[in-house]
């Protein structure tokens, strides 16, 4: 391994925290963004003289808010400083800073830089964009990639992104606990679709946007080293890694969906499967059940299934019944529709299709399952209609793709 | 004399590793844990999961069972146990029966396993 490569992992991992803490002693994103960035010149110029220092993010957080005061004074001596009890003199040392690092509530810090990215008049798309960009520290050229946007362009949504976030007031005083539970489930929110962004991606793109799904779940994992007892927040991760784990398997040679039940299973990833599992448990122990665990739950039934006749859909259906009442939305009760028609027949899982039609008017999956249920039941000129309205609701060739592969087993 | 080798690192850090920083790191232990198994020196080696999937068992009048890992710095790692469970419950319940009325035991499950080889 290369010195920089190793010193590439180390600013980076300590990055959310750096950032963090600079933004809280500065009260101003670029000029945090600009203390790291310079402190992490200083590291790649210092560390592999001096070897690595016992706590990376503690020393990049000391090196850039003394380089960035420095900085202050000299363009502008009029300036106002941040207040002197948020800054300790330079005279403190990297082990004092150690220990102030432990003893302070840094937790928050992280979980503040992460809500500041979650400005709720931003579409989702810049939220996840400007949190790529700052708090893992993606560079533009990377997020263009796996948004399949040019670089231009996603230098300018996260220009405008961040105009949006430099207006918007945050609170820096350390958050209550109704504060801090509210940015908590804004947080897991964004990660979520961070997670989904790379996650729906379909054939030539998904290989680019795996980073996205892996970035999610490194997201997720901090905030629960950061706030080990949330049990939302270990279901999310549960949820994250045991979806994740069916990567190689959701596609097959031609980049076409291939759907759970058809699913190679030795294709998927045992490993993050079992890190899940041990995830779902931990917080089934806390016993506040939340929607996040509850989706865990049942991608924790169908990974524990090592045949798809193993599948306990008895279960996934029961799951689904307290995941409507925790978060009631017709997506939810077609899921749970899936679920009834292998528990009690497709005729049961029809009728529960039928209150849905309004709602669901625009949802390719909707018709999708609508189509698999009529075709079960022996009525396929009504299946076919399904599957046609399915088909004109595809957003992704791979979905559009699946449905004509049911239209024509429809004909044969 | 059997020696314990403790891994200690950044778990931040590791997780940024890129795919060939992680082989090139485990390309070189593994040579080393090749030469010793070849020797029959070589007992069980272990990768636990990350600290997330942690709990801990804390000494008390009733043992108390906490979310994460062991993250005291007063006291010092004594040794270890392995021990087969189905499930985190079952973990948990072997760590209480384990734990004394002092000290604490952090409860992990190991990510990979080998057994090792040649030790009596």
């Amino acid at each position: 391994m290369t010195e920089v490569a190793w010193i590439g992992a180390a600013l980076a991992a300590a990055r959310p925290q750096a950032v963090a803490a600079l933004l809280r002693y500065f009260r101003d994103l670029d000029v945090a963004e600009e203390a790291f960035q310079e402190a992490c010149l200083r590291a790649l110029k210092s560390w592999p003289v001096n070897g690595p220092p016992r706590d990376p993010a503690a020393w990049l957080i000391f090196v850039g808010r003394n380089s960035a005061l420095d900085e202050m004074r000299r363009r502008n001596k009029h300036e106002t400083l941040p207040d002197d009890d948020v800054i300790p003199d330079a005279e403190h040392n990297e082990a004092a800073l150690v220990e102030r690092l432990d003893s302070s509530a840094y937790h928050d810090d992280v979980l503040r830089l992460l809500f500041v990215c979650c400005q709720p008049d931003l579409p989702a798309t810049q939220q996840i964009a400007v949190a790529l960009r700052i708090v893992s520290g993606l560079s533009v050229q990377e997020i263009a990639r796996a948004f399949l946007v040019s670089e231009a362009a996603m230098a300018q949504r996260i220009t405008r992104a961040k105009r949006a976030m430099a207006q918007s007031a945050v609170a820096f005083e350390t958050p209550g606990p109704v504060e801090r539970a509210e940015r908590l489930t804004t947080v897991a929110a964004m990660i979520y679709l961070l997670f989904n962004e790379g996650y729906s991606a379909s054939g030539g793109e998904a290989h680019v946007r795996v980073p996205l799904c892996e970035e999610a779940i490194r997201l997720g994992r901090l905030l629960l080293r950061l706030f080990p007892s949330e049990s939302e927040i270990m279901g999310l991760t549960a949820l994250m890694l045991l979806q994740h784990a069916r990567a190689a398997a959701r596609l097959d040679a031609n980049g076409n969906i291939v759907l759970l039940d058809d699913q190679d299973r030795r294709l998927w990833n045992h490993a993050l499967i079992a890190e899940g599992l041990v995830l779902v448990e931990k917080a089934q122990r806390l016993a506040i059940p939340g929607s996040y665990q509850m989706q865990a739950a049942i991608a924790a039934v169908h990974a524990r299934a090592a045949r798809p006749q193993d599948t306990d859909w008895a279960q996934i259906d029961q799951i689904y019944g307290v995941l409507e009442i925790l978060q009631p939305s017709p997506v939810v009760t077609l899921n749970r529709a899936v679920a009834v028609s292998k528990v009690r027949g497709p005729a049961a899982a029809l009728q529960m299709l039928e209150p849905l039609a309004d709602a669901l008017a625009g949802y390719f999956h909707y018709f999708g399952v609508k189509g698999a249920l009529l075709k079960d039941l022996g009525r396929a000129a009504e299946a076919r209609v399904a599957f046609n309205q399915a088909i004109a609701l595809a957003r992704t060739p791979a979905e559009a793709a699946h449905i004509r592969m049911n239209l024509d087993r429809l004909s044969t | 004399m059997l020696y314990c080798m403790l891994c200690y690192n950044l778990e931040s850090e590791i997780e940024a590793w890129t795919r060939e920083k992680e082989a090139a790191v485990m390309a070189k232990r593994e040579a080393v844990v090749d030469k010793l198994a070849a020797e029959g020196r070589l007992g069980p080696v272990g990768r636990l999961m990350p600290t997330t999937t942690a709990m801990t068992v804390r000494a008390s009048r009733e043992p108390l069972v906490l979310d994460g890992p062991f993250a005291e710095t007063k006291e010092q790692l004594l040794g270890f146990y392995l021990v087969d469970c189905k499930s985190l419950q079952e973990a948990l319940e072997v760590g209480r029966s384990l734990v004394g009325d002092t000290g604490a035991l952090e409860v992990r499950p190991l990510a990979t396993f080998y057994p090792g080889i040649g030790l009596q």
